[in-house]
């Protein structure tokens, strides 16, 4: 693998070998020494054109316990913000030696045009562009279901026959992409469900079911519950008359939450707005996962760094 | 061109003189830790470790596990990506332990190297000792097998070819003749 770009063009051997070398990366995370000299000498710039905490902590953590060298760059107060355009900044990136890029963009196909473009030879992950893709997400979500239906027996296996219901803003939501192709790609069945505003208008190429109403979603007693994130940055048009509506019709409220098996997993990709998309109970229960995800997140990401920055550079496609 | 150099009859005598070895030279089976090197060397310590529990049935079995050296290799960045095996210690670790690596070829020493590495960020082995099937000679770091099952001197562009049931289906060791690659496994 030379570059991460998107779950799309990820076959089910490649996606199953990342998450078992996450697992590897998982018993490294817990040892007394949680670092390995893997990756000792590369150097991986975080290029991040849009806000995450979260995400570039999580890409710091990875790249630091493989012991590469990280470089943090942010477009707020940089280079960018004075009007330098991404050719030049990543052209300076290649002057500085980076191995590897994380670059997460406002605009959709960004990382595309990073790797492909001859700017630079370093690796790239994307780490989220636009309404594209964010492939480490998607990873990590298959991740934390796999151990969840497997535990200890999960090397080697795909999430065959597991029913997963997508809910919420698939509009603006590249973690819904790149879950809708990596998830199907597993074996799994995804249904999306979700406000006729906010459903992309033509989801008939993905393989995925779609549908309009979250009880009887629910009815059908999916495995998977993945609520997804209401981003209230984006929400420029009138998708919704209210929050407060949305949160009665599309939230997994109390009521919904106990009607649910407990069996039941209950996912969200952070950060939360409780009582909107979900409620706290839901939220805290054992049958959430979202603890489970942050840390994860970072042995998927070590799994990524490791495929892309160990090999011989341009010796596999 | 291939040559057999061990049958399946000579691997069990030479697991089994190890395994008399490796009890010897501990004065019996306590703290023993045999850990294999994937993927061979795993099945060779479980059978050392099946060997060692029928020479003294009386003695509480010895752990055995395996350790992946990839991600402490020192050639990551000059060939193509290698899928990492996993490693599983048993449970009381490696602390104030002997541990008995196992693996099925020693050549240059690079691989032992890399599970010196690997080891100490386990946690700290009282004393470490290296069990091999096969020496080839050929070494590029002072590293010397304590345990031995054949020494099998080779030239550099000939390959020793380990075949054990459990990973390839039939059993024995040949030495194959150049046909292009000279590295062993």
């Amino acid at each position: 693998m030379n570059h991460l770009l998107g779950t799309r063009e990820l076959s089910r051997e490649q996606a199953v070998e990342l998450l078992d070398i996450a697992e590897d990366m998982a018993a490294v995370q817990e040892r007394e020494v949680k670092k390995l000299p893997t990756l000792r000498g590369k150097t991986v710039v975080n290029l991040f054109f849009e806000d995450s905490t979260r995400t570039r902590i999580s890409f710091e953590a990875a790249a630091k316990r493989l012991s590469a060298d990280v470089i943090n760059f942010s477009a707020k107060g940089s280079s960018v913000s004075k009007g330098e355009s991404l050719k030049d900044t990543a052209q300076t990136l290649q002057a500085m030696g980076a191995d590897g890029v994380v670059i997460r963009h406002p605009a959709s196909g960004a990382p595309l045009t990073l790797a492909t473009s001859g700017w630079i030879d370093a690796g790239v992950v994307n780490a989220g562009d636009g309404t594209h893709e964010h492939p480490t997400q998607a990873l990590l979500d298959a991740f934390t279901m796999r151990r969840r239906l497997h535990g200890a027996a999960s090397r080697g296996r795909g999430l065959d026959g597991a029913r997963v219901l997508i809910v919420g803003d698939v509009l603006h939501s590249r973690v819904a992409r790149s879950n809708a192709w990596l998830l199907p790609a597993l074996g799994a069945e995804v249904e999306l469900v979700a406000p006729p505003t906010l459903l992309p208008v033509d989801t008939r190429r993905w393989p995925v079911t779609t549908s309009y109403d979250l009880d009887e979603a629910l009815g059908r007693r999916p495995d998977v519950v993945m609520m997804l994130r209401i981003q209230a940055e984006r929400m420029h048009g009138a998708f919704f008359p209210n929050s407060r509506e949305y949160a009665r019709t599309w939230g997994l409220d109390d009521a919904r939450f106990d009607a649910l098996p407990d069996t039941t997993m209950v996912m969200h990709p952070g950060p939360m707005n409780r009582g909107l998309e979900i409620a706290a109970r839901a939220a805290d229960s054992p049958q959430s996962t979202v603890r489970e995800q942050v840390a994860n997140g970072v042995s998927v990401r070590m799994a990524a760094l490791y495929l892309l920055l160990s090999g011989e550079r341009g010796a596999a496609a | 061109m291939a040559r057999a150099v061990l049958t399946q009859a000579d691997i069990q005598r030479a697991l089994t003189r190890i395994s008399h070895e490796i009890l010897e030279s501990n004065r019996g089976g306590s703290d023993l830790v045999i850990l294999g090197i994937p993927t061979r060397g795993v099945i060779l310590a479980r059978r050392i470790a099946e060997t060692i529990a029928r020479i003294e049935p009386d003695a509480a079995p010895v752990p055995v596990g395996s350790i992946d050296v990839t991600m402490y290799r020192d050639d990551l960045s000059r060939t193509r990506t290698r899928t990492p095996q996993p490693t599983e210690v048993p449970a009381g670790g490696i602390d104030g332990r002997t541990v008995v690596l196992v693996d099925d070829v020693l050549y240059s020493g690079r691989t032992i190297r890399a599970a010196f590495d690997a080891l100490s960020d386990l946690g700290r082995a009282r004393a470490v000792r290296l069990a091999v099937l096969v020496d080839r000679g050929h070494r590029e770091f002072p590293i010397r097998a304590d345990f031995v099952g054949k020494n099998l001197p080779s030239s550099h562009d000939e390959r020793i070819n380990v075949r054990l049931v459990e990973t390839d289906g039939d059993e024995g060791v040949a030495i194959e003749t150049a046909d292009g690659e000279g590295e062993a496994r």
